[in-house]
């Protein structure tokens, strides 16, 4: 399969099964986006009146040799043909919701403003131990484990943070691993203390600020009501002043209050942020912050705008990194990780305050998707079958889509949420995935075609 | 090629030593709502593409 794509007046054709990228003039994109459909004589007949009959069939002589060398039209048998049974296998990554609380009250959280949809609770530094214990001993042979201090606000139980942290470094040497802790805060309450252990520790932080101050303000409150911009986006920078060259993202939502959120990704590399991203939100149809249907051709608009401005900048001296708009065409994962995605109740999973396991941080507290307790240091090894068996080529939808092998089959919980199947992919998300794919695979182009 | 020009080469990787699983579980990055494997690197070979030490490189 090929796909055949033109942003922004680019023309490129990605060839699926061997990931092979070909910049196309006019001409080629017109041949090869017929190739498979239709024959040489038929694809000269149809373009004919527009291009002279040599050049047609020079392009075809070069579709030829592309073929020959296996770099376009493709066929890779292994890449089509799921897997009999699906190990599970070593559980590596865990989102620990160390705090369901928040000083905020943000008006999409997919949390409930931190709680869940339960009781406001804080995490006890017993049962967070248990939980890097269990992740230790299901890990294997993994050497790096992930964890990811979660909420709700994690700051609002950052002692216990601490206190974790340390005993994931006593860890480390007991059993050989590397923990890669991350942090995902609102940045609201941040001592200069904290900034140091984030910078300290922290492999990862991910700071959540929505772009311009209207958008944030307007669904980033605090608990009483105020604006939560300023003070967020101060210690944002503050954060990354200190940072160096260690990871970090600021990651923002967008909502449908929120359309023009080319202009929120923008406003946050406004204030110097290189490493951004921002998100649309998840909520069922009726919430007044929802996406719907009606919205997608305006949101596929708006990625066209933000590589074009995108590309500008990093042309000119402006460079920002948007993590949507990256794609790593030479390298890139194993055909493992393409095929088996996020990992979620498989070899990553969420652990509440109270202990209890779900597949991932969106799954907590849906019916039926309670995994297990890191108290008992049991989970559902049935559940997490079906979790691995969910994996892209067991997906209906997605064999025949060209962005299986970078979306991986999309996310699991929106699947579940929309339409009670793992195996049935949201078709927002689909659409969403497959623009920024092509504007990330451009924005190679682009800057391959300026060197 | 005059029409077709091949920007980059195979990007699945499919050769042995592959599926070790060192690498990040991609929704612990920075997205948390989507599915997205294509920014990622393998663990084995190192470089980050969004690494800002590149930006001039």
């Amino acid at each position: 399969m090929v796909h055949t794509f033109c942003v922004d007046g680019r023309y490129l054709a990605l060839d699926v099964d061997s990931g092979t990228v070909h910049m196309l003039d006019e001409l080629g994109y017109e041949v090869v986006s017929r190739w498979e459909e239709q024959s040489e004589e038929e694809i000269v007949s149809a373009l004919s009146s527009r291009f002279p009959e040599e050049e047609i069939r020079e392009v075809a002589g070069e579709v030829r040799a592309l073929q020959e060398s296996g770099t376009l039209f493709s066929y890779d048998e292994d890449l089509h043909r799921a897997p009999q049974e699906t190990d599970p296998g070593v559980i590596k990554a865990m989102c620990l919701l160390v705090a369901h609380d928040c000083n905020l009250r943000c008006r999409y959280c997919f949390a409930s403003t931190g709680t869940f949809h339960g009781k406001r609770l804080l995490m006890p530094e017993e049962i967070g131990r248990k939980a890097l214990d269990f992740l230790v001993a299901r890990s294997g042979s993994r050497r790096h484990l992930e964890v990811d201090f979660f909420g709700g606000e994690p700051m609002l139980n950052f002692e216990v943070v601490k206190k974790l942290v340390a005993y994931g470094r006593e860890l480390e040497k007991k059993h050989g691993k590397v923990f890669r802790f991350t942090i995902t805060t609102n940045a609201y309450s941040l001592t200069d203390e904290d900034i140091d252990f984030f910078n300290r520790e922290m492999s990862n932080v991910v700071l959540s600020v929505d772009g311009r101050k209207e958008t944030h303000d307007a669904m980033r409150p605090t608990a009483d009501g105020q604006g939560s911009w300023e003070r967020a986006m101060a210690n944002a920078k503050k954060v990354v002043a200190k940072r160096g060259q260690k990871d970090y993202y600021v990651r923002g939502t967008f909502t449908r209050k929120s359309l023009d959120f080319s202009k929120d990704v923008l406003a946050l590399a406004d204030q110097g942020f290189e490493q951004v991203s921002v998100e649309p939100v998840v909520l069922s149809p009726d919430s007044p912050y929802s996406l719907l249907p009606e919205h997608l051709p305006g949101i596929l608009e708006q990625y066209d705008l933000l590589y074009k401005e995108y590309v500008r900048r990093r042309a000119d001296g402006r460079w920002f990194s948007f993590f949507h708009f990256c794609v790593d065409l030479n390298g890139g994962p194993c055909i493992k990780k393409r095929l088996s995605g996020c990992g979620a109740g498989v070899e990553y999973v969420a652990v509440t305050a109270d202990g209890e396991i779900f597949p991932c941080h969106q799954f907590v507290g849906r019916q039926g998707f309670a995994m297990g307790s890191v108290l008992t240091g049991k989970i559902d090894e049935d559940l997490r079958r079906e979790f691995a068996s969910a994996h892209v080529l067991n997906k209906e939808k997605c064999a025949s889509c060209w962005a299986r092998l970078y979306c991986t089959g999309g996310c699991a919980a929106n699947a579940q949420a929309f339409h009670g199947d793992l195996r049935k992919p949201y078709e927002m998300e689909c659409e969403m995935e497959k623009k920024r794919l092509e504007c990330a695979i451009a924005v190679q182009a682009a800057e391959w075609d300026g060197e | 090629m005059k029409h077709i020009k091949t920007m980059a080469n195979s990007c699945i990787n499919k050769g042995a030593g592959t599926g070790c699983g060192e690498c990040q579980a991609s929704c612990q990055s920075a997205c948390k709502t989507s599915c997205t494997v294509a920014n990622q690197s393998c663990q084995n070979k190192g470089e980050k593409v969004f690494n800002p030490a590149r930006k001039n490189g």
